[in-house]
């Protein structure tokens, strides 16, 4: 007679949500998260002002009633700004880590899978590229592409791709040597199958962790480069070129720095303590 | 050991050259015809011409890069064009500012970072612990050039306790010197601070679990011996190389806090380069950083079996 051990035989996804979801801090950041996308979707239809309506009438004005993060050097809302100012940075974000991951595990895996020349042409490319520091290559990147929101991501997603190889490469080799992966070549599957079913969703999970590691490093490398005037390019709003304008105005309108400054803070740290959590939460060792 | 330090500047070799290789084909990138961007509003088709000739651009892509390499291999990574100097020359006059400031930022950063990561872990589960976590989690979060922003805002504009911005050589008045960089350096220092933290904390956990440590204390060791003595001495490996691979960090870091406190360095050279589409200029720094970067890994490797006498033979 046997009785069912539920734990074993629980699916070990929900092993891992129910973990995560006892992480607090992994909470709170999911939370973090999950309100700026919303905010960011729901822009078009909050009833805040237009946020390109400038309005000379109130021009640097501190937070009112009508305006309640206060208005910048043209008159524009800046509640209404900040709010379309998150569209470009989660995007910024989230598609920058997209070209990155989609450009850096495909490479990983067949680093690490084949091996001899192909990886070593791979490995010595990504080391070239990992000693170059990400925001110095972003911001050359940014400079020869041009400025504006679509290069900077190209910028930010292709001085991320060495991350993800290096990464990805990594895991493939010690997934390589399970016997698992022994057992499906003697049963002769092809490579691809064998790539495709047993290594690629081994490697997903640390994937998963860096890229949303990366994606609060790539808000914040998108806001440093709009920062610089690299990014998002005036009148379209992103937090970073907000910051920009308001530096030259601390005196008269310090409001104008404070908000993009604690959207872009609040947003990092709510990606950084979701993938503090999924690490905690994928990675069976304790730490 | 000497083998060692040998053979790791051979594998440095090739990956300098893939670096070149990259930084070369950076104004390949250029939308256009290069010429055009560098005569500006010039469009006569003699001077295109002679510029054409001038930077050799009529040669075979391959030649253009040996020729290139070259010069970059002679300490000639072209002129500005801006400003006419040797861009090795700028470099060399900016690198000075950005490495006090870089120094300072370390200085910072291991000051506030290993205490915080010795004491987080030996008080792991508490208050304490849980605390330095949180605020180690915000320097990492916290744009540092709003960081910046807030520190001008806070202590120059309100208290008028620090200059805002400027440059005081060392040579020329230490003390002022010194206090003008205090606030960019702890604004650099501290993303540092909260990464150094992090690691410190994980390494000492480590340690504190072997057993020569449980030993020590079974041997009635003062706890305060134990930790520093016997527990942080081990951790300090991983620390010390990751002190060194912290220096792209820093680079990348001083690009913006430079341009926040109006310090004329290197980042600052980078980024009025890139606003003046001074090509020549980006090109070199992005190169002296990454051989740079390549350098500070090789030391953290000799450092790394310095410190490691188990390696030392190997």
């Amino acid at each position: 007679m046997s009785i069912a051990d539920p734990i074993l035989t629980r699916r070990p996804e929900s092993r891992v949500w129910k973990k995560f979801r006892a992480h607090k801090s992994a909470m709170l950041g999911g939370v973090l998260v999950a309100f700026f996308v919303l905010i960011a979707l729901a822009a078009p239809i909050l009833p805040v002002p237009d946020p390109a309506a400038t309005d000379w009438g109130a021009v640097r004005k501190a937070p009112t009633a009508a305006h309640p993060f206060g208005t910048d050097e043209i008159g524009r809302d800046v509640l209404a700004r900040m709010i379309w100012g998150a569209q470009a940075s989660l995007l910024a974000g989230v598609v920058s880590v997209g070209i990155a991951v989609l450009l850096g595990v495909p490479l990983g895996i067949v680093a690490g899978y084949f091996g001899g020349w192909t990886d070593a042409v791979i490995s010595r490319c990504t080391e070239a590229l990992l000693a170059a520091p990400f925001l110095i290559l972003a911001i050359a990147l940014a400079a020869f592409l041009g400025p504006s929101l679509t290069n900077a991501m190209i910028a930010i997603g292709l001085s991320a791709t060495p991350i993800f190889i290096r990464l990805t490469r990594g895991q493939v080799l010690s997934v390589k040597a399970e016997d698992y992966v022994a057992s499906a070549r003697a049963i002769g599957l092809p490579t691809p199958k064998i790539l495709t079913r047993y290594i690629f969703p081994n490697v997903l999970p640390p994937v998963l962790v860096q890229a949303t590691l990366t994606i609060a490093t790539a808000i914040i490398a998108e806001a440093s480069l709009s920062f610089l005037g690299l990014g998002q390019q005036p009148p379209a709003p992103s937090w970073g070129s907000m910051l920009n304008t308001a530096k030259n105005f601390l005196n008269q309108a310090p409001w104008m720095a404070m908000w993009p400054g604690i959207a872009i803070f609040l947003v990092v740290l709510g990606f950084n303590l979701l993938g503090d959590g999924l690490r905690d939460a994928l990675d069976p060792r304790e730490h | 050991m000497l083998s060692f330090i040998l053979r790791r500047i051979l594998i440095a070799i090739p990956t300098i050259l893939l670096i070149s290789v990259f930084v070369f084909s950076l104004q390949k990138l250029l939308p256009g015809d290069p010429v055009l961007a560098m005569a500006g509003e010039e469009r006569d088709p003699e001077v295109l011409d002679y510029l054409r000739e001038k930077y050799r651009l009529n040669d075979p892509v391959p030649v253009q890069y040996l020729t290139w390499v070259g010069n970059a291999l002679r300490g000639d990574l072209g002129i500005s064009l801006r400003t006419n100097q040797p861009v090795t020359e700028l470099i060399a006059e900016k690198l000075p500012v950005t490495i006090q400031l870089a120094v300072m930022a370390i200085l910072f950063a291991l000051v506030i970072g290993i205490p915080a990561g010795i004491i987080s872990a030996v008080k792991k589960g508490t208050v304490t612990d849980y605390v330095a976590n949180i605020v180690a989690l915000s320097g990492l979060s916290v744009p540092n050039f709003w960081l910046g922003i807030m520190l001008i805002l806070l202590v120059s504009v309100r208290l008028n306790l620090l200059p805002a911005s400027g440059y005081v050589p060392l040579s020329e008045d230490p003390v002022k010197s010194i206090t003008t960089m205090l606030m960019p350096a702890f604004v650099l220092g501290t993303a540092l601070a909260a990464t150094l933290m992090r690691h410190t904390r994980s390494a000492m956990l480590g340690v504190l679990k072997s057993d020569y440590v449980r030993t020590a204390r079974a041997k009635g060791l003062h706890e305060r011996r134990v930790v520093l003595k016997h527990a942080f001495r081990n951790a300090l490996t991983p620390i010390v190389t990751l002190t060194a691979l912290l220096f792209g960090e820093l680079i990348a870091g001083a690009v913006l806090t430079e341009q926040i406190f109006t310090i004329p360095g290197f980042g600052k050279l980078v980024v009025d380069a890139v606003f003046n589409r001074d090509y020549a200029v980006v090109q070199g720094i992005v190169l002296v950083t990454a051989v740079g970067f390549i350098v500070m890994n090789l030391l953290a490797d000799v450092a790394y079996v310095l410190l490691n006498p188990r390696l030392r033979t190997a």
